[in-house]
């Protein structure tokens, strides 16, 4: 059996390459942004829509019983792609950042308190950041980042000398969005329980792309979307103890969360859907099981040593280059399937409008990094991201594009 | 290429030139007004310093960073409206505004003079937000 994913096989499976974008083929390079559908997941939710569509947990008929039971099913898959202990302990959310949003409002702005501190780094998506910001502001805690060394990586050992007793939470990205770069979530997590303090994962660039073990990694909260995924936008997840989770009060309240109700007073109802207000995103968590199934099938192992495939290649070939700058580490072995780029001399907005005559589709911007994209003394940069369905000939196109345009842009 | 004959209808000759030899690319000492301002979406930067007398703009003082769209419109700009009366530029502004929405009747467009090279963004609609950065930025500085 060959040990390598086919991405030519896997392309066929996702509808959107069989279009073309000003003439080419779609050359899809914004996987960190959100990823693209297999005809799987969007059958999954139109199967939903004309076969079983119901509200669920309420009804005693035949349709009701088979959403709450599709909809559970999707919840144990959730479960077992992260390797969750509990069923209970698998939160449904719109994306990352209502995860992030619940732990800030539901247990951050309970247990943090004034003159507590909490670390985050300095290389957080905007969702990991101005939630810490607000709650932070609110309590009278300190927000501080976690140091770095000198190639920009997480300085655990100067990090060690600055985490105390106050310290109530961590909030780090398993991997940066802009930089690719994968945090040292292990050490990290040790140094946060020795100190009585509890970690959050900020896993949108990191469940998508690696095997996820909440056991071994031993962190209280992991927070990811589903359609960076595979999966629909709409839908995310919380994953959080179930220890934490129960005792922390509910975020959103209203319909479906409660056990008991009086005209004076409410109960809650069980985990996990004491955290879930309202009839839930039905469909959406399906076809998040449907993404789960597909990535599944594949094998995340492969998934991840695919992109570092991926990524070796593109560094390989960027450094033929000479006007592009990489952002960050350009050793492969400690980035995920993300990078990070600056032209010198063509500003990443007008390379992003030349590259999609091409049919290839990058990123372009500040990231929702804007703090970090300024300290490399930069307003915007460019990114390329990969997932499954991207292989090197991509990567050639990219680079052969960029030569082009560097021809016309420079060579006026 | 073809792809490359698209992009000259944005990317034409004068706005290369002046995107790579920004006019008026200089700070002024005593500015009777200056703003800056920054397009969040891209991080687009422009400060824009004017000298004014009797409602004529006699110095301009352009500089920022951003992409070739953003910053030979501000070029672009300076050279517009240096020497005219602020309400002609007003009324310049709008006119030009029309222009990169695709409302701009064909036989006022001979009044946008060099501006009329910025035609083609019209054609990349995310991208309009560019050119009008550094004029939007003038409209605030006039009306505040």
């Amino acid at each position: 059996m060959n040990n390598n994913l086919d991405p030519m096989n896997i392309k066929n499976d996702f509808p959107i390459f069989k279009r073309t974008i000003n003439g080419y083929p779609l050359i899809y390079l914004d996987n960190a942004a959100t990823t693209q559908k297999p005809q799987s997941v969007i059958d999954s939710l139109s199967s939903y829509y004309r076969n079983s569509n119901a509200n669920v947990f309420r009804g005693v008929h035949t349709l009701s019983i088979e959403a709450t039971d599709l909809y559970d099913l999707a919840r144990q898959k959730v479960q077992k792609f992260i390797n969750a202990k509990n069923f209970q302990e698998i939160i449904y959310t719109r994306n990352t950042s209502e995860s992030i949003n619940l732990v800030a409002y539901s247990w951050a702005l309970k247990n943090l308190t004034k003159g507590d501190k909490m670390f985050i780094s300095p290389f957080e998506h905007h969702s990991n950041l101005v939630p810490w910001q607000q709650i932070c502001r609110k309590v009278g805690a300190q927000l501080l980042y976690i140091p770095l060394d000198d190639s920009g990586a997480i300085d655990c050992d100067k990090f060690s000398s600055l985490i105390d007793q106050n310290t109530k939470l961590i909030s780090v990205t398993h991997m940066s969005n802009v930089l690719g770069e994968i945090s040292p979530i292990k050490d990290l997590t040790e140094l946060a329980h020795r100190f009585g303090a509890l970690i959050m994962i900020d896993g949108a660039q990191s469940v998508p792309h690696m095997p996820i073990d909440v056991q071994e990694m031993n962190c209280d909260f992991l927070a990811f979307s589903s359609h960076k995924m595979l999966g629909p936008t709409g839908i995310g997840v919380l994953y959080a103890k179930k220890e934490i989770l129960e005792i922390m009060d509910p975020f959103l309240f209203g319909g479906d969360m409660i056990s008991e109700v009086t005209y004076e007073d409410a109960k809650w109802n069980d985990l996990p859907y004491k955290f879930e207000a309202g009839t839930p995103n039905i469909a959406d968590a399906i076809a998040t099981g449907t993404a789960i199934d597909y990535l599944q099938n594949i094998g995340m192992e492969k998934v991840f040593d695919h992109e570092i495939n991926l990524v070796s290649y593109a560094l390989e070939k960027f450094s033929s280059l000479e006007n592009i700058d990489i952002l960050g580490s350009q050793d492969p072995s400690l980035k995920g399937g993300v990078i990070s780029f600056n032209h010198k001399f063509i500003h990443p907005h007008d390379l992003g409008t030349a590259l999609d005559r091409f049919g290839i589709a990058i990123r372009t911007g500040h990231h929702c990094a804007m703090p970090l994209i300024r300290s490399f003394g930069l307003v915007a940069a460019s990114r390329a991201s990969f997932y499954i369905y991207n292989d090197n000939e991509d990567i050639d196109k990219l680079i052969d594009s960029i030569s082009d345009i560097e021809d016309y842009f420079i060579n006026e | 290429m073809n792809e490359f004959s698209e992009l000259d209808e944005m990317y034409r000759e004068v706005i290369l030139d002046h995107y790579h030899s920004p006019r008026n690319n200089k700070s002024l000492d005593n500015p009777t007004k200056e703003i800056e301002s920054n397009n969040p979406f891209c991080g687009d930067e422009i400060k824009l310093q004017v000298k004014i007398q009797d409602g004529i703009v006699t110095e301009i003082g352009l500089s920022g960073r951003g992409c070739a769209i953003s910053q030979a419109s501000a070029s672009l700009m300076g050279e517009a409206l240096l020497k005219n009366n602020i309400n002609d530029s007003l009324k310049l502004y709008k006119d030009f505004r029309e222009l990169l929405t695709g409302n701009l009747p064909e036989d006022q467009m001979d009044d946008l003079g060099d501006l009329i090279a910025l035609e083609g963004v019209k054609k990349f609609p995310i991208r309009v937000k560019c050119a009008l950065l550094s004029w939007s930025a003038f409209n605030d500085l006039i009306e505040v």
